[in-house]
C-alpha cells in the first residue's frame, strides 16, 4: 500500500499555486507539509482527497482509501459525542466507536451535546472521527489547532499507532508534533512561479 | 445511507432542527386565507385547490436552504463527499429526509384544512393523492436548487428565486388534480403528468445536484 504524488500541480480560485509537487508515502510513514501561509498546502489536500481536480500530475492510491480532516471537524451540535462518532463509523461501516473514544480521551464526555464541549474538546472528537474511518491514509489539515500540550501528545501517541498498525499520514501542521520519524517536505519551493490562470472557465467547468 | 438518514431526521426533530416551520406556515396561511378572502362558501370552494397547492409550495420552500448549507457550513459535506457514499446517494437521501419532515406531513394535515377552505367532499382523497405523488418532487427539486446555491451567503433568496419556476408544472398539474377531483372530473390526465413529473425528478436531479456539489466544494 503506498501512496504516490508525481508531479501535481493544484489550482485555488483558478490561479495554479503550487507545481512539480512529488512525494511517495508507503505503509507506516508519515510526511509533514510546511510552508508559509497561502503557499498551498490546504488545496493541495483538498486536492488529493479529490475535493478538487489536480491541474496536472498524477496521483496513485487504493481506492477509498484516504481519510481526509479539515479545517472544520464535521459536528453536529445537537448531537453528543458518541452519537457524532456513530454516524461516521456507520458512513463507513466500521465499529470502534468506544475506542475511538477512549483513544482520544473522551469517554467521559460521550453524553454531551458537541455543542456544550470546548473548542480543544471539539478538535478532538474531530480527530477521534479519523479512527472510525477505517482508512489508512489520513489527510490532516493542521489537526492540532485548539488542542494543549498534553492533547497534542496524545494525538502523536494515537498518530504513532495507526502508523505502527501499518497506516500513513500526510499533516500539514506548524507545530512540532514530536514525531520524530516523519520526514518534512517544505512547499516553498514548489511555488508556481508566476500565478497563471489555471483554466479557462466557459460551460465545460460543472462537467470537468 | 440509513445512518444518514436517521442523523438527518434526529437533527430535524432536536431543538433547533426546523421540523414544524414549514407545517405551521402552511396551517396559517390556509387559515389566513378564509380570513382575508370572507366567507363565502362558494368563493373558497372555488380557490381551495390553489390555496392549499400554493401553501404546501411555500412551506416546502421554507426548509429548503438547509438541506446542504448547515452540512457546509460544519464541514460534514466536505466529510460526506469523501466518504464511502456516492454523493448522488447523499443527495437523494437527504431530499428523503426533507420530504419525511415536511413533504409528509403536509400531505397528512392537508385534509383538515381543506375543511377550512370548504373543499368539496369529493376533492379529499384527491388532495391527499395529489400532495402525495407531487410533493416528493419539491423536495428533489429544492434539493437541487439547494445544491446550486450552496456555499453562496444568505442563498436563500436566489435559491427561491431559482427553485419556483421550476415549482410551476407541479403547481399547475397537482391543483388541477384537487379542481377536477372536487367537480367529480376524470382526473387520469395531470395526475399521471404529476407522477411523471416527480419520477423524471427523482431520476435525473439526485445526479444534476451531486454534479453542482462537486463544482461548489472546490
Amino acid at each position: 500500500m503506498e501512496l504516490v504524488v508525481a508531479d501535481i500541480a493544484v489550482a485555488r480560485g483558478g490561479l495554479t499555486v503550487l507545481e512539480g509537487v512529488s512525494f511517495r508515502l508507503s505503509s507506516g510513514q508519515a510526511l509533514v507539509l510546511r510552508g508559509p501561509n497561502g503557499v498551498g498546502k490546504t488545496t493541495l489536500l483538498r486536492t488529493l482527497a479529490g475535493l478538487q481536480p489536480a491541474v496536472g500530475g498524477t496521483v496513485n492510491m487504493a481506492p477509498e482509501s484516504l481519510c481526509y480532516g479539515a479545517h472544520a471537524d464535521g459536528l453536529k451540535a445537537v448531537l453528543t459525542v458518541a452519537e457524532n462518532l456513530r454516524f461516521w463509523a456507520a458512513i463507513h461501516g466500521v465499529d470502534g466507536v468506544d475506542d475511538a473514544m477512549a483513544q482520544m480521551n473522551l469517554t467521559a464526555l460521550r453524553d454531551r451535546r458537541a455543542a456544550n464541549l470546548s473548542a480543544g474538546q471539539k478538535r478532538r472528537l474531530g480527530l477521534a472521527r479519523l479512527l472510525v474511518t477505517g482508512r489508512p491514509i489520513w489527510v490532516l489539515d493542521e489537526p492540532t489547532v485548539s488542542l494543549d500540550a498534553a492533547s497534542v501528545q496524545l494525538f502523536a501517541g494515537v498518530l504513532r499507532g495507526h502508523l505502527a498498525a501499518g497506516g500513513m499520514a500526510l499533516i500539514a501542521t506548524h507545530i512540532d508534533l514530536g514525531l520524530d520519524e516523519a520526514a518534512v517536505l517544505d512547499l516553498s519551493p514548489f511555488k508556481a512561479a508566476l500565478p497563471k490562470v489555471a483554466r479557462g472557465g466557459g460551460f465545460d467547468e460543472a462537467f470537468a | 445511507m440509513i445512518a444518514l438518514l436517521t442523523r438527518d431526521l434526529q437533527l430535524a426533530f432536536r431543538a433547533g432542527g426546523g421540523f414544524g416551520l414549514g407545517l405551521a406556515f402552511f396551517l396559517l396561511a390556509a387559515v389566513l386565507v378564509p380570513l382575508g378572502v370572507g366567507p363565502e362558501g362558494a368563493t373558497l370552494a372555488k380557490i381551495a385547490p390553489g390555496i392549499l397547492w400554493v401553501g404546501a409550495l411555500l412551506a416546502c420552500l421554507l426548509s429548503l436552504d438547509r438541506i446542504f448549507a448547515l452540512d457546509f457550513e460544519d464541514g460534514s459535506l466536505d466529510l460526506l463527499a469523501t466518504s464511502p457514499i456516492p454523493l448522488e446517494g447523499v443527495v437523494a437521501v437527504k431530499a428523503l429526509a426533507h420530504w419525511l419532515v415536511t413533504g409528509l406531513p403536509l400531505t397528512l394535515v392537508a385534509p383538515v384544512l381543506g375543511v377550512l377552505l370548504n373543499l368539496p367532499g369529493p376533492g379529499y382523497p384527491w388532495l391527499v393523492a395529489s400532495l402525495a405523488a407531487g410533493t416528493p418532487a419539491l423536495s428533489v427539486i429544492g434539493a437541487f436548487g439547494a445544491a446550486l446555491t450552496v456555499g453562496i451567503k444568505r442563498g436563500g433568496l436566489l435559491l427561491s428565486l431559482l427553485v419556483l419556476p421550476l415549482y410551476v408544472p407541479t403547481l399547475i398539474f397537482g391543483a388541477e388534480v384537487v379542481r377536477r377531483g372536487a367537480m367529480g372530473v376524470d382526473v387520469a390526465v395531470p395526475i399521471l403528468l404529476l407522477s411523471g413529473i416527480t419520477a423524471g425528478a427523482l431520476a435525473l436531479l439526485p445526479f444534476a445536484a451531486a454534479a453542482a456539489i462537486r463544482v461548489n466544494l472546490r
